[in-house]
């Protein structure tokens, strides 16, 4: 079978110059050329440089990549908002991409005239609408308010609105951009229910996301996008793999001592961080049985302050799992260098990879001297075959904590 | 369907696209009438109102203070009809040059012909024009006027036609050039007023003295043409069909030079807007 997209050698270029002045006024140019100077010498960047890859018929492929790596560009490109550069696409389907969804949603209009707007504006005929137009409003949930202006709903409606619509595009490929970021934890099931449902009716979906867990379980085959090339390709599990463990993505010691990137005001310095184990060795990744530490040294500029040092850990979703705080001091501190450990005790978090804030405050008043987000970026494994369980599957949540259980024949006392 | 997603480089109409897209032309005509007068107190009667106090204003300073003539028709008859097809040009022209600004946000979004964005937001003036008939019956009742009823049926399609043709060649050159430059948000209001007074609107054209300066202004601005044409049903001149003509030309030229530089830029508008 013939792919239905083909890449090839793929490129895209900015000049930054661009991006510096959203748009050029006629007097710029004006004084450009009467200085002789021409508007054209400006840096250029790539955005994306000689991509190439093939999709099949209805393969479901993930695209993941840190933020700049090429990936929304890419897609811009292939749902033909912006020109590439160079090289060239060949497709074999109608392309749909849920980039926003509820593009040209007016606000005036009521729902009902803003799904057939709205529909009409991402490609399909105004009898396709009329005809899905009861499953959408199902879909949405918003049939009490279709003559209601849009004005007057809530983001979360709208949203519903928006994704309602768009869920009902029947197109070969299907272009799906973080959308599942927003919404409710209800809808959003409903949205990953019908992203499987499209998937599996034999469409092709390329899905960008920072949700390794969406990704997994909705893509067989994945491309890990860096600084505009592609640098991984192939099984969803085994890209992502690379893709958490490569170096770029974690860090597990990091230093502000560098002039350019200083972190800290005029009494606290935030000097260098890392990850550690029970003996205060570095150590490239935390296993879930094991003890780790979160160490920074920061340099105390003044004397006679109580400040505490305070980590916030992050999933790689963004949510916060938890925040610490060491214990406030008894009395002020003289200046010098401080080193500070949050130890983490084993089965507290889930397997997965987190981010660490790093932070020092004063607590009354708040002061906050410095807050270093991503300082470090650590995985805790697990290796399946030590788990106490006859279950090796994957278990979600953010924490893995060993719990007390009462376990036993229930005794009936009449 | 199979298509190739390639640099920029092709110029072409792509008249084959647009026709795919032809729902999409009826859909932002459709948006941009419905939200017109959402929120006013008085809704359409605005698309009445609007021309006919620029009418009794006109008519107060111009044929009452000023006297100036009205080619045998009663002034209010012959500066409303006048009226009718600038104002077409006047909001045409205003919403297109800065319809693909204001739809910045799907534009970045969405692919579709750019080009349906400043023709859909010229059609949406069609809706106005076609209420001031009701002023012009009201007024030719009124004036018991005969008019030239052949005149009227040909008169009023060749007005009509050259008068878009000229507004939508402006207005997708000022589109797309408002997107690269936005200091034609400030120069479109000043150009139409402008414009107001090298077209014979509220004078006739015979009061231009005859000559290269009168020919020339007939000639370059098409829209004298295309009211000189609707105003015939009324007056015993009759329509001059070569006058006609060349408008009808030039307006055509102004069509392709507007859509050429249109399609030119339109790939770098979601980069640039």
């Amino acid at each position: 079978m013939k792919p239905i997209l083909e890449i090839k050698n793929l490129s895209k270029k900015f000049q930054i110059a661009h991006e510096l002045s959203p748009y050029l006024t006629f007097q710029d140019q004006l004084i450009n050329m009467l200085r002789f100077r021409s508007t054209k010498s400006r840096e250029e960047f790539w955005a994306l440089k000689d991509i190439n890859f093939t999709i099949q018929p209805g393969e479901s492929v993930g695209i993941i990549g840190k933020n700049g790596a090429g990936k929304s560009t890419l897609l811009k490109i292939l749902s033909r908002i912006t020109p590439p550069s160079s090289g060239k696409i060949i497709s074999r389907g109608r392309i749909a991409s849920l980039l926003e969804v509820g593009t040209g949603f007016h606000p005036e209009l009521t729902g009902r005239e803003n799904i057939f707007l709205n529909g009409s504006i991402l490609g399909m005929k105004r009898f396709e609408i009329r005809n899905k137009f009861d499953a959408i409003v199902e879909f949405s949930g918003v049939e009490k308010f279709l003559d209601t202006p849009l004005k007057h709903y809530s983001s979360g409606m709208q949203l519903r609105l928006a994704f309602a619509v768009a869920a009902f595009l029947e197109p070969e490929i299907l272009i799906i951009d973080e959308v599942l970021a927003v919404g409710d934890a209800e809808f959003q099931r409903k949205c990953m229910g019908k992203m499987d449902e499209v998937s599996k009716s034999g469409r092709t979906v390329l899905f960008v996301s920072h949700n390794m867990n969406a990704v997994t379980s909705l893509c067989s085959k994945c491309i890990h996008l860096k600084n505009g090339h592609v640098v991984d390709i192939g099984e969803t599990d085994s890209v992502i793999n690379q893709y958490l463990k490569g170096d770029a993505y974690k860090t597990n010691e990091k230093s502000w001592l560098a002039p350019n990137k200083p972190a800290g005001d005029s009494t606290v310095r935030l000097e260098y961080a890392r990850l550690v184990n029970s003996h205060l060795e570095l150590i490239e990744f935390a296993s879930i049985d094991q003890k780790i530490g979160i160490e920074f040294r920061f340099q105390l500029l003044s004397n006679n302050t109580e400040v505490v040092p305070n980590i916030h850990i992050f999933t790689n979703k963004g949510e916060c799992a938890f925040v610490s705080s060491a214990p406030q001091p008894t009395s002020p501190l003289s200046n010098g260098l401080y080193t500070a450990v949050m130890w983490i005790p084993p089965h507290l978090l889930n397997q997965g990879v987190y981010s660490c804030g790093l932070a020092v405050s004063t607590m009354s008043p708040v002061i906050v001297h410095f807050y270093e987000t991503d300082a470090i970026i650590f995985e805790v494994i697990e290796d399946i075959n030590k788990r106490n369980s006859k279950y090796k599957q994957h278990i979600p949540g953010v924490l893995r904590p060993t719990l007390d259980w009462d376990f036993q024949p229930t005794n009936f006392h009449s | 369907m199979e298509y190739e997603i390639k640099p920029a480089h092709r110029l072409s109409l792509d008249i084959k696209e647009l026709w795919d897209f032809r729902e999409l032309f009826f859909f932002f005509t459709w948006r941009d009438i419905k939200i017109k007068y959402k929120q006013t107190f008085l809704g359409a009667l605005w698309a009445i109102l609007q021309p006919l106090m620029m009418m009794l204003v006109f008519t107060f300073f111009f044929n009452h203070a000023l006297n100036v003539p009205s080619e045998n028709m009663p002034y209010p008859i012959f500066v409303f009809s006048g009226l009718m097809l600038w104002n077409v040009f006047s909001s045409g022209i205003t919403n297109a040059g800065n319809s693909m600004v204001t739809n910045a946000n799907i534009i970045k979004k969405i692919y579709f012909p750019r080009l349906i964005i400043p023709v859909s937001a010229i059609l949406s003036s069609l809706v106005d024009y076609a209420m001031t008939f009701f002023i012009l019956i009201g007024l030719l009742l009124y004036y018991r006027t005969h008019f030239h009823f052949s005149n009227l049926l040909i008169g009023l399609p060749i007005s009509l036609i050259i008068t878009l043709f000229t507004t939508f060649g402006l207005g997708s050159f000022l589109a797309a050039l408002n997107v690269k430059y936005r200091d034609f948000r400030y120069v479109i209001p000043f150009f139409v007023q402008f414009l107001l007074f090298l077209t014979p609107v509220i004078y006739p054209v015979s009061i231009l003295p005859a000559g290269w300066i009168r020919e020339t202004l007939q000639l370059l601005n098409p829209l004298s043409g295309a009211i000189d044409t609707f105003r015939a049903a009324f007056s015993d001149n009759g329509i001059d069909f070569i006058l006609a003509g060349k408008s009808f030309i030039v307006s055509l030229l102004l069509s392709a030079l507007g859509v050429t530089y249109f399609r030119k830029t339109e790939y770098y508008f979601a980069d640039l807007a």
